[in-house]
């Protein structure tokens, strides 16, 4: 809410200054993944180029570019979901805490790395059967009305929805819907949580409250974020990798990347340039 | 100018005429025969008609109760029969078969669905008549839930396919596997579309005649079990209708109205399904 209270101009680059994080370099941070020599293709057609980089834990991490520079994709093959299309070809290698994601069951390593994707999807189900729809394909087994509450309450929804829990998640409005399925996502308690331009089709509240909840959440999983809105990078990240044509042009922290860039085409994207 | 400005209009006013004029025939055509299949259905039905055996030969009244039941037996199995095949063939269809499959089991099935259907009746009594020896209603549901096959299986697919593909990836991206994704996301959101492709098979092949006459064939009896010749009600209708007999003629006529009432529930019942439960907004 705070955000949007500003007026838009003043969009507030420099708050992270403050933040420990703008002091952390990544290389002192323990790191949840960690991608290295990564090329991807698309049938005959490379979408990614020798990308090395690491998700640090408990922290934000942007991926920033113009449209088809590839960083939806990259967000894509932290969760193997690349895989739905049939000519895709990947050279390289991605770590999820040290081990190999490519040599894990899919469906164990998704449950290991969420995802929240550019529109709201629910389920044609009940807010809470939404909620529940992780926990309930795993097989769990403790009281279901403790992990929906806990996650909606993490994705700050639990008291919009409380007294009407088994009405159709439909009849929520877009920003609640995503926060839905960012709470669907929570609910199976992952280790990061990926999320593919989550406000792309919200309003400026609704985003509002979107980005406070992923500063939140910080302290409960790893978050990396796709999003070609450079300021909502700005206001929730700690680190910002730039990509440009399937190539990561710059990966700094996240204040330095947007006050003292390093690479020209960097700044030039930054300020508006191009893009 | 003028000239041509006002032909155009004259075009343009009589083609708009012409348009009209012919949705309103197509419409007046199907309230000409509801209107006269209930004027002269709705004065020849009574209680007897539900509840009665057809009287014999040369005996006025009587009903049609066996035929009521027979119709409803045959269905019933008819769609035990032919529903799940063509659900499950649908589903894989949609979800799991290659390009060339598909198209093959897809370009077979509306092949099947252009099968004239007392072709399919020989078919039937090829298979199933012949080698028991006697008509039986395991015959007419046989051949009535093979016409069903196509339908389910083309309508199953499409209504998958629709499911949009941001649910799937939703349901995936939570662990879900291919087949847990199909039976709790794909099947519940597309699953009043299937029901009401369901119904609506249901109610074409209620008034199906040709398919009937030589493996259900008939019977003015009460037929017990499934292995014996069957009364259904568009084979009575059938007979009825080029008997000689006023009163029989009556009968046919009540015969039909009952079809039509039975086809029309089914019609409400699918649209009923349509509007409860939750739907999938168009994206």
């Amino acid at each position: 809410m705070q955000a949007s209270a500003k007026p838009e101009f003043s969009v507030n680059i420099t708050t992270n200054l403050t933040t420990p994080a703008s002091r952390e370099t990544s290389a002192a941070l323990p790191m949840r993944m960690t991608i290295s020599k990564l090329n991807f293709f698309y049938g005959p057609k490379q979408i990614l180029f020798d990308i090395n980089m690491g998700i640090a834990d408990k922290r934000v991490t942007a991926l920033i570019g113009p449209s088809g520079c590839g960083k939806s994709t990259l967000l894509r093959i932290l969760n193997r979901m690349h895989e739905t299309v049939a000519t895709s070809r990947l050279d390289g290698e991605v770590l999820l805490d040290g081990q190999n994601i490519m040599a894990q069951d899919v469906t164990a390593l998704r449950r290991r790395v969420g995802m929240v994707f550019q529109r709201p999807n629910p389920f044609p189900k009940s807010i809470f059967d939404n909620v529940a729809y992780g926990a309930r394909i795993n097989g769990f087994k403790g009281s279901l009305a403790d992990t929906v509450e806990k996650s909606l309450r993490h994705a700050a929804l639990w008291d919009e929805v409380k007294d009407h829990l088994h009405k159709s998640a439909y009849e929520l409005s877009g920003g609640q819907q995503q926060r839905l399925c960012i709470a669907r996502a929570l609910a199976v308690e992952p280790e990061v949580l990926l999320m593919d331009e989550p406000c792309s089709a919200l309003d400026p509240i609704s985003t509002a409250k979107i980005e406070e909840l992923m500063v939140e959440l910080k302290n409960l999983t790893t978050i990396a974020i796709v999003t070609h809105n450079m300021q909502q990078a700005a206001r929730v990240s700690d680190f910002t990798a730039f990509l440009l044509t399937g190539q990561i042009i710059e990966f700094s922290p996240t204040p330095q990347l947007f006050t003292t860039p390093s690479d020209p085409r960097t700044e030039a994207y930054i300020t508006g340039r191009f893009g | 100018m003028t000239a041509r400005l006002r032909w155009r209009k004259f075009v343009s006013n009589f083609m708009l005429a012409m348009t009209g004029l012919c949705a309103l025939v197509s419409v007046l055509v199907l309230f000409f025969i509801l209107g006269y299949l209930l004027f002269n259905g709705g004065t020849s039905i009574n209680w007897d008609f539900f509840t009665k055996l057809p009287k014999p030969v040369g005996e006025v009244g009587g009903g049609m109760a066996n035929a009521i039941v027979g119709s409803g037996k045959i269905l019933l199995l008819a769609s035990l029969f032919g529903v799940p095949i063509g659900f499950l063939g649908g589903i894989y269809l949609a979800e799991f078969s290659g390009k060339g499959m598909a198209w093959v089991v897809r370009y077979a099935a509306d092949l099947l669905n252009g099968v004239p259907s007392i072709v399919i009746g020989i078919f039937a009594y090829g298979l199933v008549v012949l080698p028991f020896k006697h008509f039986s209603a395991l015959a007419g549901a046989f051949a009535l839930g093979i016409m069903m096959i196509p339908i389910t299986l083309r309508s199953t697919e499409e209504f998958l396919k629709g499911v949009p593909r941001m649910l799937r990836e939703g349901a995936m991206a939570l662990g879900a596997s291919k087949s847990k994704t199909i039976v709790t996301v794909i099947v519940p959101a597309a699953y009043r579309g299937i029901m009401t492709a369901i119904l609506l098979a249901l109610a074409r092949v209620a008034g199906e005649t040709a398919p009937l006459l030589f493996t259900a064939f008939g019977n003015r009896f009460e037929s017990h079990g499934w292995s014996q010749p069957t009364a259904t009600l568009p084979v009575m209708i059938y007979t009825y209708a080029v008997s000689p007999y006023d009163d029989w003629h009556r009968q046919a006529w009540a015969a039909g109205l009952v079809l039509l009432g039975l086809v029309l529930i089914i019609n409400i019942l699918a649209r009923t399904i349509l509007s409860r439960g939750i739907a999938v907004p168009r994206s």
